[in-house]
């Protein structure tokens, strides 16, 4: 498991360090200039949105200790297959995991029973919805088109829930 | 601004203090809580930097005309599918695809595609799905990513068609 997100994450940095590499290459080449002013401009961009991303790591760094494994595994894993899935959008919507901690879990947990409705609404929601990322998205994007965004991915994310439910004869219709 | 720089203050400062405490007195939960701080912190420092860096240099090299014809108004269904095929290749997560969203749209690139960039930069990832199958089976990734698409580009299509008022 370890190799195996060493291998896909390690593929992948080196393709976004190699291209990165690669264009400033070219862009130093073809003009001194502009390659200074477009690194002064990521490092505008860096600093700008520095603030909300410290704030971030620290409600994040809380909530990850708040909201355990343990504490997902009991939630989820609850007789009624609505209600588990909504806790699952709940927990899913208001934590941020990396995928190569998220997915691991998951299979954890469907070993103890859980769901696949109740997955499904959890890292979906996880992956989609993010309140603990609103913040940094409203900078880019505005309160009001983030707000949206995420409401709308919300329902997305318990439609994708439902359908799963189906196809795994989980939930009968 | 400055009732959020306020906001930040009052949270990094103890927050900090918090966490040297907890160190010196080898208090469990706030080194848990440490710990976690400095794993995102570590994961972002490694892509972040570089991803904005490729950001500057497509604001400045790429042109405003390029951008609008492959994502803006005029592209069609073809800039959905751009979009989506870039957003395979993020690296990290959302909080790459925002900036880089954002930088699309500053471009001219049509507001309902960059949402279905973010989308689906959140949703179809290759390594993330890649991921997902090797965990929870082929047949819940694929479902999984057979009804986020379309669910996803309409979504994008109906949130853009509110707010962009940048009509062709």
């Amino acid at each position: 498991m370890n190799y195996l997100k060493r291998l896909i994450r390690g593929v992948f940095l080196e393709f976004l360090y190699g291209l990165t590499l690669f264009a400033l290459a070219l862009s130093f080449f073809k003009s001194r200039e502009k390659t200074l002013q477009s690194l002064k401009a990521a490092l505008k961009s860096l600093l700008k949105i520095l603030p909300s991303f410290t704030l971030m790591l620290i409600v994040v760094s809380v909530m990850l200790f708040v909201v355990s494994d343990e504490m997902i595994s009991r939630y989820l894993g609850g007789e009624h297959l609505l209600q588990s899935g909504l806790l699952g959008s709940i927990f899913g919507s208001i934590t941020i995991m990396p995928g190569f901690v998220a997915f691991p879990l998951s299979a954890l947990l469907v070993e103890k029973g859980v769901s696949y409705t109740a997955i499904a609404a959890f890292t979906t929601t996880l992956m989609l919805v993010g309140l603990m990322t609103l913040p940094v998205e409203a900078e880019y994007f505005g309160w009001k088109l983030s707000l949206t965004r995420n409401l709308t991915s919300y329902i997305i994310c318990l439609l994708i829930a439902l359908v799963i439910g189906v196809f795994y004869g989980e939930l009968v219709l | 601004m400055t009732e959020k720089k306020r906001l930040i203050y009052f949270l990094t400062v103890p927050y900090g203090v918090f966490l040297a405490f907890s160190w010196q007195f080898d208090f469990t939960p706030g080194k848990i809580i440490g710990n976690n701080f400095f794993d995102f912190l570590l994961s972002m420092a490694a892509i972040l930097p570089v991803s904005f860096v490729l950001i500057g240099l497509f604001e400045v090299w790429i042109n405003r005309q390029t951008v609008e014809k492959h994502f803006g108004h005029a592209s069609g269904y073809r800039g959905y599918l751009w979009a989506i095929i870039l957003s395979g290749t993020t690296v990290g997560g959302a909080y790459v695809a925002f900036p880089v969203g954002h930088a699309l749209y500053k471009k001219g690139a049509r507001l309902s595609i960059v949402l279905t960039y973010i989308g689906s930069a959140a949703l179809t990832r290759i390594p993330m799905t890649i991921f997902e199958a090797s965990f929870l089976g082929f047949k819940f990734a694929l479902i999984r990513l057979g009804i986020s698409l379309p669910l996803v580009i309409l979504s994008s299509i109906f949130i853009g068609g509110i707010f962009d008022h940048r009509k062709s």
